[in-house]
């Protein structure tokens, strides 16, 4: 699946509940599938900053797609960053580079979440991509 | 007297606003307290019929701005018991105060001279001593607290030394509520000449602040705190140490003679004046603590205490639920921690449930690494605030829990 089809079928998921309760219950449901970052990298370089709460994220390249594991110690923060992992992990680094983040409007988490989270929220893919892009850097060396 | 609730929700009409289609809950006024119909008139109607730059034109509107300006200084400085009103400097917040008593300072802090603040500090009450004791190459020191929130005060003593400039602290703890005895204090300070800055911005809108009865030499706070505008806030000092200090800002309005070689400044409190201040904030401020006035302080004090009385026995009961400051001494704040949950967690889902609550730090890092705890939930209470309201509060605090264990 593209990251395009992996994000609709996200959508489609949170469109079936009309409301906030039944949407974070999912949420920390997803947190519960996170592909846990190993204990080893829970350090101080792989902390993203910008998040309230703290989160762990670390990506590695298998033979140039990307795979993301992580870790938080906020449960609704762990379902935010395991959606996101959810949506770009196993693609390559220029699909994760060029990828249309749209979706977290449409799922109304950008709004739902409170501004500071929503700022973790930014951090978090930043840091994806920025993982990517070196990964791409790499490539093409 | 009890406050009439129902009247006073009425006067602020933020309250009856819905959030996530739910009636709002404001229990976040420990960072921002609401603004009643007296304050928003007042700054509108300052802006619609008197504005004008005060201290400076000989015209009509000038004069009455000014008039207006002054009236405010003066009852502001009634409301907190100073003896005359040259003692009350305008600034833009608490921050700003402490931050400009800690600049004029520098000049009397040298080499292996020390601060002393407490363990429960708000980050502004906290860093600008920090970076002053860097700068001068001085010793910032801290008096600890115990396991209930309240200081060690018997340890003052021996934390003060000869080389002791200067003892900042706060008069109620924006995390534990604990209402620190500014007066004891004081006393053991000057004891040993040493002057005590009181950080008030928690304190104002809460319990009754009388700065001669403290006999403090500095009190700070903020108007927003206290019902008023946002950006305002005033520094209260001894008029014999805001002579003695020199100013850390210069410009217009702060000056009394000026040529290419050099400025004479104005006299207090003019000369921590410069520049056009904000007038409009400083009537919204008189208006904010007219509204307390009209209240009662104590009756205001009376109804938190009940609040924070209701709330606490109500969070207790819940399992998991630990109390952060327990002082005897505390008012308006509840800070709590649950077992295995994050507070941002609880916080995010609160605010589904239209409940404003704030999470973390609080701003006060050193003090949560003395704790031992990342941060807290806190629910901080107004004149406004209900019991009904904290019952809102359990009923969410159980559902959040139940939906994250």
């Amino acid at each position: 699946m593209t990251i395009k089809e992996k994000a609709q079928s996200i959508v489609d998921e949170f469109s079936m509940f009309d409301d906030w309760m039944d949407k974070y219950s999912y949420l920390i449901e997803l947190g519960k599938e996170l592909p846990l970052i190993d204990e080893k990298y829970k350090n101080e370089t792989h902390l993203i900053s910008g998040c309230q709460s703290r989160v762990w994220l670390h990506a590695e390249d298998a033979k140039g797609i990307i795979r993301f594991t992580a870790d938080s110690d906020a449960v609704i923060t762990k379902g935010i960053i395991s959606l996101l992992i959810k949506v770009l992990s196993g693609s390559t680094p220029n699909e994760i580079v060029n990828a249309d983040f749209n979706f977290l409007d449409e799922i109304g988490l950008k709004s739902h979440l409170s501004p500071t989270r929503a700022n973790g929220l930014v951090s978090m893919v930043k840091q994806m991509q920025l993982y990517a892009r070196a990964f791409k850097i790499k490539l093409n060396n | 007297m009890p406050l009439e609730l129902t009247k006073i929700r009425n006067d602020f009409p933020i309250l009856s606003q819905k959030v996530h289609n739910k009636p709002l809950v404001y229990f976040d006024n420990g960072a921002t307290t609401q603004k009643p119909w007296e304050v928003i008139n007042r700054i509108t109607e300052y802006y619609k019929t008197e504005n004008s730059n005060v201290h400076r034109g000989t015209h009509y509107l000038s004069q009455i701005a000014t008039d207006h300006f002054e009236n405010a200084r003066k009852y502001i400085s009634e409301f907190i018991g100073a003896n005359n009103q040259r003692e009350l400097i305008f600034t833009k917040g608490a921050t700003e105060s402490i931050n400009l008593v800690a600049t004029s300072m520098s000049d009397y802090i040298n080499p292996d001279d020390e601060i002393i603040v407490t363990a429960m500090e708000h980050h502004s009450n906290m860093v600008p001593w920090q970076q002053l004791c860097l700068k001068r190459k001085a010793n910032l020191k801290h008096l600890t607290i115990q396991p209930d929130g309240s200081l060690d005060l018997n340890k003052l003593e021996r934390l003060i030394s000869p080389s002791t400039k200067i003892l900042a602290i706060s008069h109620i703890s924006n995390v534990l509520g604990t209402i620190n005895p500014i007066k004891e204090i004081v006393r053991i300070a000057h004891k040993h000449n040493i002057p005590v800055l009181v950080d008030g911005a928690q304190a104002i809108a809460h319990i009754k602040v009388d700065v001669q009865d403290l006999d403090c030499d500095f009190y700070a706070f903020s108007a927003h705190k206290a019902y008023g505008p946002m950006g305002m806030g005033a520094l209260f000092g001894k008029a014999e140490w805001l002579d003695r200090l020199s100013p850390y800002q210069f410009g217009g309005e702060m000056i009394s003679t000026v040529s290419f070689n050099r400025t004479t400044f104005n006299e207090i409190p003019y000369k921590f004046e410069a520049g056009t201040p904000d007038v409009a904030g400083a009537l919204g401020m008189e208006a904010g603590l007219r509204y307390i006035d009209k209240l009662g302080i104590d009756n205001i004090r009376k109804h938190e205490d009940d609040l924070l009385e209701y709330a606490t026995a109500k969070v207790k009961e819940i399992e998991g639920v630990s109390v952060i400051g327990e002082s005897k001494d505390k008012t308006a704040v509840l800070s709590l921690v649950i077992e295995g949950i994050h507070p941002f967690d609880l916080g995010t889902l609160l605010d589904q449930m239209g409940i404003a609550v704030r999470t973390g730090n609080h701003c006060a890092q050193p003090l949560m690494s003395c704790l031992n705890i990342s941060g807290t939930l806190r629910a901080s209470f107004g004149l406004y605030n209900t019991k009904d309201e904290v019952d809102i509060f359990i009923v969410g605090l159980k559902k959040a829990i139940s939906m994250l264990v």
